[in-house]
């Protein structure tokens, strides 16, 4: 027949109990050998990568934590630090305010002490000219008056007598 | 053209050489396959690995969609050797499929064999057993023949051999069907050069949807045998 070469296993006649003991020992065999040389650490590898994750996660995990704690601490010191600047900041700006008023009041004082010195000095000056001018009068007088009288009259009684003169002239005055 | 398969009788067991030829390449290749993909490991995957680790998600997911991982784990192993070793075997025999040798057919799909896949669903259906009984006692394993009603007991013996026999010969099934075909189109190719011209694309058509055959029905088969493993094994029903 024309289609009898198609038929596979149209030769076989009895029952081939050789084919069910090689497909059994080959087929565990085989299975004996993956699970040894090629399942086995295929297996292990997944499991050592299961493992990996799962502590690389627990890692990060960690790492977030610590993070975010560290983030609040660095928060918490900023503001700290923020509040103790305004702190300095004022301070320094009242302490500038008192050091200016200090200034102020002190140079203040200094002007109004050169100002006296300078109207007592002025005064002493002004006693002193007065002092002077009192003198030469009294000199000039008495040398005016003995050209009058043209005589001596003694140094002492004319001074005494026109310091007397100018004496009574400045009451009068 | 007589075809035959190249058999020898070892004592009491005969075997069919093309057939252990067949399984001993599916085996080599996946075990090649696994262990270059794996000879590498890193935490960081790289290219097969990436690919490896994606089977053992997927048959994890295949696994898990039917029990929990507790009980399930342990059968992760033989999931994916199981639908590695298929999904090869589906694949193999459509590259140079039916070379005869003196009139013998050597180069097939292993699972294009109904001994090799109803051994394999056998095995299944002896661990899922076998399982079940270590795992929820003797007496829990023969309660549910007559749960829910006594009166069920012929059908969950009879659903015994059918979820085996149906488990092996779906797949039998699928690739041996896919192999007649592909070997009719090569002998249509081979008729003529128009036969040749006209064989191309359903050729090609079909290797593709082989292909597509080939990775699903290892899905089908890995899905099952963890649906039956559940039945017995879990606790929820």
């Amino acid at each position: 027949m024309f289609l009898d070469k198609f038929v596979l296993n149209a030769g076989a006649e009895a029952f081939n109990g050789g084919d069910v003991v090689a497909t059994l020992v080959i087929f565990l065999v085989l299975m004996f050998l993956l699970k040894k040389f090629a399942w086995g650490p295929l297996m292990g590898v997944m499991k050592q990568r299961e493992e990996l994750v799962a502590s690389e996660i627990d890692a990060a995990e960690n790492a977030r934590k610590e993070a975010a704690k560290t983030l609040e601490e660095q928060k918490a010191l900023l503001k700290e630090a923020r509040t103790e600047a305004q702190t300095i900041v004022e301070s320094a700006k009242k302490q500038g305010d008192i050091q200016r008023d200090e200034i102020i009041s002190a140079a203040r004082a200094e002007a109004n002490r050169l100002k006296e010195s300078a109207v007592r000095e002025i005064e002493t000056e002004k006693e002193k000219a007065i002092l002077a001018v009192r003198e030469e009068v009294v000199s000039l007088s008495v040398l005016a008056a003995s050209k009058v009288l043209g005589k001596e009259i003694s140094e002492e009684d004319n001074s005494a007598l026109i310091k007397e003169t100018i004496a009574k002239a400045g009451e009068a005055k | 053209m007589s075809h035959g398969v190249p058999e020898i009788t070892l004592g009491f067991l005969t075997f069919n050489l093309s057939t252990v030829l067949m399984l001993l390449i599916t085996a080599a290749i996946v075990f090649i396959i696994a262990v270059v993909a794996t000879r590498n490991l890193k935490l960081k995957p790289t290219g097969m690995q990436n690919f490896f680790e994606w089977i053992m998600d997927f048959v994890r997911g295949i696994i898990n969609s039917n029990m929990d991982w507790k009980t399930g784990g342990r059968f992760h192993i033989l999931g994916i050797t199981l639908i590695m070793f298929i999904a090869v075997g589906n694949l193999l025999g459509l590259p140079l499929g039916g070379v005869y040798i003196y009139g013998d057919l050597w180069w097939k799909s292993p699972t294009a064999d109904p001994v090799v896949t109803m051994t394999l669903a056998s095995m299944v259906m002896v661990l899922a057993t076998y399982y079940g009984i270590r795992m929820r006692g003797a007496k829990h394993y023969f309660k549910t023949f007559i749960q829910p009603m006594p009166f069920m007991f012929p059908l969950k013996i009879i659903e015994e051999f059918a979820n085996t026999l149906t488990l092996g010969l779906r797949l039998y099934g699928n690739i041996y069907a896919g192999e007649i075909l592909l070997g009719l189109l090569a002998g249509l190719a081979g008729s003529g050069i128009l036969g040749f011209i006209g064989a191309i694309v359903p050729t090609m058509a079909w290797l593709g949807f082989s292909i597509f055959i080939g990775f699903i029905q290892a899905f089908i088969f890995t899905m099952l045998t963890m649906v039956y493993i559940s039945h017995k094994v879990s606790t929820d029903h």
